[in-house]
């Protein structure tokens, strides 16, 4: 079934429809304003209320009950007029604020006064020894089947790396009665030092007993290894084993399963295609839209919301998507506004909501080793580019991600950098002995996700088509 | 401090870069100067169509001259530039435009220009096979091929540099000024001093000629390129049609480029393009019409680069009809990659001898501007 959108003219078009998406559609759509929410999945919730109004996990335990407040909000957006498609996937958005969407196989386009981005986060590309083989997957992607479909291994399994992620998919895992052989923490030490005088707010925020009574949860049933330094996944053709270090001693396990995970950084596509200006971030180690306080980018019009914004999980990406919503209802009707919850209350409500995040961002800074990989580790997927490809390139002149196209066609897959992006800027910047910022990121662009020739094919033409000029 | 060199070249896109390096050949210490950095626009950014096929006439001869650098590519810069020669083809898809082709062919034939030649059907196909069976013949010109332009634009500017041309990119050349017989150009807080002065500008140059008192007619504009997933090898030639915008090369790695001069919107002074999808949705039905292998491909991503566009599609090339020293090389309007090694060459010619055996004069700004030197 596919279902275009109503109208070429809308308001606001909201992207995504995770937390900071559902809210944002929902508050814009009660002002009465014509709003769009597009989503590229079949049921709205993003990753974090992934498959809320279809999942077949109903024991409401299992999946925690932070889960669930996603059916609230799921609840508050159908109360209301917004239109919403889904398995909708957006592939252009300019700054005219001209959106291309690709529904059902066919393409079109619609045209929006504001656009509030919420597309999410990415997990942090983990770029290990032997991280391309078959039975190596990132923890997101185990969590996306035990979500939709209930599904949990149960072959032998070594989860690695760190964060609060991990441990909710442990510990999800383990309900579900799933597998876990292993869990390997990359967590470094002197992180523990470091996000103490930042402990406070933690201990103060909702995060700390959850993620305490959770880690004990996990730690009761499967054996936990701290203090990994180094970490490589092999196998012929396939994973067999997983052999890491810990406290200066090598150990290797047989394994069919490896989960990776050690965060997740904003998901800057469709932004940075639209030309909004970005900045490395020197604490979540990752590019960051430059925004103000109501989420407004650098592009006029072009809002963002949610992990998109900056790492700060979901209750933050609920209230900032109740921000930029209320914010261009302030722009388009103003009195409209008056009916919602105040700017004043709602940026209170971010504060608490963001509280603890530096503390969680400290302690699960990824170590330099397994965010800048050597020698012939592969960094870019796509093109199997390895860490010493990517440095001898630039000791004979490349000297940034985009330059290093010419050289390697590194970013210049299917994934337009997604599994690469951040390595190649790191391990670039480490190589010339400057900043990330001063490095740069690969210029990206439209079809922010690939489309078919014959869709684009089938798209309405413009006049000016039929010219006796060739040139190449 | 003012740095005295040899010649100050402004722009690093492959033109600049080209000029630099035979400058260095011939024996001079050049300064290059790239606002971004070296192949940032289009020289980096096009096709990479290496063709001298359907080319204005004028030009030709700085054309086979190109070819001539371009088959020893590897032997210049240390770089094969994935230089590669299939040919490139012109496909005439009705009887009317083959009959365009035959008199283009006779024409270029009396000029005594042999490099194009007229193709029926069987050979079309025999090229070409996958191209639709109801298109009647063409034009081939079998030396012609195709290069990674980022690749070879890079290889000109680092080989340059090896040479022993200074070069300076992420600073735009500013403060442009003629004093005592010499051309001064800050860079940032630098300043350097030359007798010549090579405007390379690429879409900036038209503004550097003008300052200088040498309007020309010249516009910016960001021809649109897609390129698609990688899908079995079907074509070696590039693809061009007679009557339409298209363009079409399939690479080593089987992604397939698609362009052909539609379009985007350039925002020059933010280094910005925004696309018109509508005109590429136009290229995508026509390879879909032309190429059924191609209908399942994906359109991985799509771009376009920012250069300058001559009014009457011809580059302006040579030295200044007012200034002494001053020398142009821009406006390749939309087919200027081709003609950056040889142009290069024949500029580096111009200023150490003061003229070259390839014959440019149609190209010259005095077609605007009467000689005043």
């Amino acid at each position: 079934m596919s279902v275009a959108p109503k109208r070429e003219d809308y308001d606001v078009v909201v992207i995504g429809a995770g937390p900071a998406g559902l809210a944002a559609a929902a508050t814009s759509a009660e002002a009465g304003l014509a709003t769009l929410l597009l989503d590229e999945n079949i049921g709205p919730g993003g990753q974090v209320f992934r498959a809320i109004s279809s999942t077949p996990v109903t024991d409401r335990n299992q999946l925690g009950t932070d889960y669930w407040v996603g059916a609230d909000l799921v609840q508050a957006l159908r109360a209301g007029n917004a239109e919403v498609i889904h398995r909708a996937t957006v592939w252009s958005l300019d700054r005219n604020l001209d959106i291309a969407v690709s529904i059902g196989g066919a393409s079109a386009f619609v045209k929006a006064k504001r656009v509030i981005l919420a597309t999410g986060a990415l997990e942090r590309p983990f770029p290990i020894p032997g991280w391309t083989l078959p039975g190596v997957m990132t923890a997101g992607a185990a969590q996306t089947m035990l979500k939709s479909s209930a599904l949990v291994p149960d072959g032998r399994t070594v989860i690695a790396g760190q964060g609060p992620l991990l441990w909710l998919l442990a510990a999800q895992i383990l309900r579900l009665g799933g597998r876990i052989d292993r869990i390997l923490d990359t967590t470094e030490r002197g992180n523990y030092v470091a996000a103490l005088p930042h402990a406070f707010a933690f201990l103060t925020s909702p995060y700390f007993t959850k993620g305490l009574s959770m880690m004990r949860e996990v730690k009761a049933k499967v054996q936990v290894v701290s203090g990994i330094t180094e970490l490589a996944a092999s196998g012929d053709g396939q994973l067999a084993s997983v052999s890491y270090v810990a406290g200066g001693k090598r150990e290797t396990i047989p394994a069919d399963l490896l989960l990776l995970h050690q965060g997740v950084v904003p998901n800057v596509n469709l932004a940075m295609a639209a030309g909004v200006e970005h900045r490395w971030d020197d604490l979540q180690l990752c590019w960051s839209p430059v925004l103000d306080a109501s989420g407004s980018s650098s592009v006029a019009g072009i809002a963002i919301a949610g992990d998109g914004a900056g790492i700060g999980g979901a209750n933050a990406a609920v209230v900032r998507g109740r921000i930029a919503a209320r914010a261009a209802v302030e722009a388009l009707t103003p009195a409209a506004a008056a009916k919602l919850p105040a700017m004043a209350t709602l940026r209170s409500d971010l504060a608490k909501a963001e509280r603890g995040r530096v503390f969680l961002d400290t302690l699960f800074r990824p170590a330099p080793q397994f965010r800048i990989p050597a020698g012939d580790t592969i960094v870019c997927r796509c093109e199997e580019v390895t860490a010493k490809d990517v440095l001898d390139s630039v000791a004979i002149g490349a000297t940034g991600p985009n330059q290093l196209k010419a050289y390697r066609r590194t970013g210049m897959g299917p994934c337009q950098g997604r599994l690469c992006g951040l390595t190649v800027t790191e391990l670039m910047a480490q190589a010339r002995g400057k900043t990330p910022q001063e490095i740069g990121y690969y210029r990206l662009r439209a079809p922010v996700k690939p489309i078919t020739l014959a869709e684009l094919a089938a798209v309405p033409k413009s006049e000016d088509d039929v010219k006796a000029v060739v040139r190449g | 401090m003012t740095l005295n060199v040899d010649a100050i070249v402004i722009g690093g896109g492959i033109h600049g870069c080209s000029t630099a390096l035979h400058l260095c050949l011939a024996g001079l210490k050049p300064l290059l100067i790239e606002k971004d950095y070296a192949g940032r626009h289009a020289s980096g950014v096009n096709a990479g169509g290496v063709r001298q096929l359907a080319r204005h006439i004028p030009e030709i001869p700085l054309s086979i001259r190109s070819m001539g650098i371009w088959e020893k590519i590897s032997d210049l810069l240390d770089d094969d530039c994935s230089f590669e020669s299939y040919g490139q083809v012109l496909v005439a898809e009705s009887e009317e435009e083959l009959a365009v082709c035959r008199a283009r062919v006779a024409e270029l034939n009396a000029l005594g220009f042999t490099h194009e030649e007229l193709i029926d059907a069987a050979e079309l196909r025999r090229l070409v096979p996958a191209v639709a069976e109801t298109c009647p013949g063409g034009v081939v010109s079998r030396r012609d091929g195709a290069a990674n332009p980022a690749q070879t634009t890079t290889a000109f500017r680092r080989k340059a540099e090896q040479l022993g041309a200074t070069v300076r990119e992420g600073v735009a050349a500013s403060n442009i000024r003629h004093r005592e017989g010499l051309w001064h150009v800050d860079v940032g807080p630098e300043s350097f001093a030359a007798p010549v002065l090579v405007n390379a500008a690429g879409a900036w140059a038209g503004k550097i000629a003008a300052d200088l008192g040498e309007p020309v007619p010249v516009e910016t504009v960001a021809p649109m390129l897609m390129i698609t997933s990688r899908v079995p090898h079907f074509i070696d030639p590039v693809v061009i049609l007679r009557g339409r915008k298209l363009s079409f090369k399939q690479f080593k790695n089987g992604t397939v480029l698609i362009g052909g001069g539609h379009l985007a919107t350039p925002y020059q002074d933010r280094n910005e393009t925004v696309l018109d999808w509508k005109s590429l949705a136009t290229s995508a039905q026509t390879v879909f019409e032309l190429f059924p292998v191609m209908r399942s491909a994906a359109i991985v991503r799509a771009w376009a680069g920012i250069e300058a566009k001559m009014k009457d599609d011809i580059p302006v090339f040579g030295p200044s009809s007012r200034h002494k020293g001053l020398y142009h090389q821009f406006g390749f309007s939309l087919h200027g990659f081709q003609l950056g090694p040889g142009a290069g060459a024949v500029m580096a010619e111009l200023i150490v001898n003061g003229g070259s055996q390839t014959r440019i004069s149609e190209l010259g700004i005095d077609r605007f501007h009467p000689i005043t030197l």
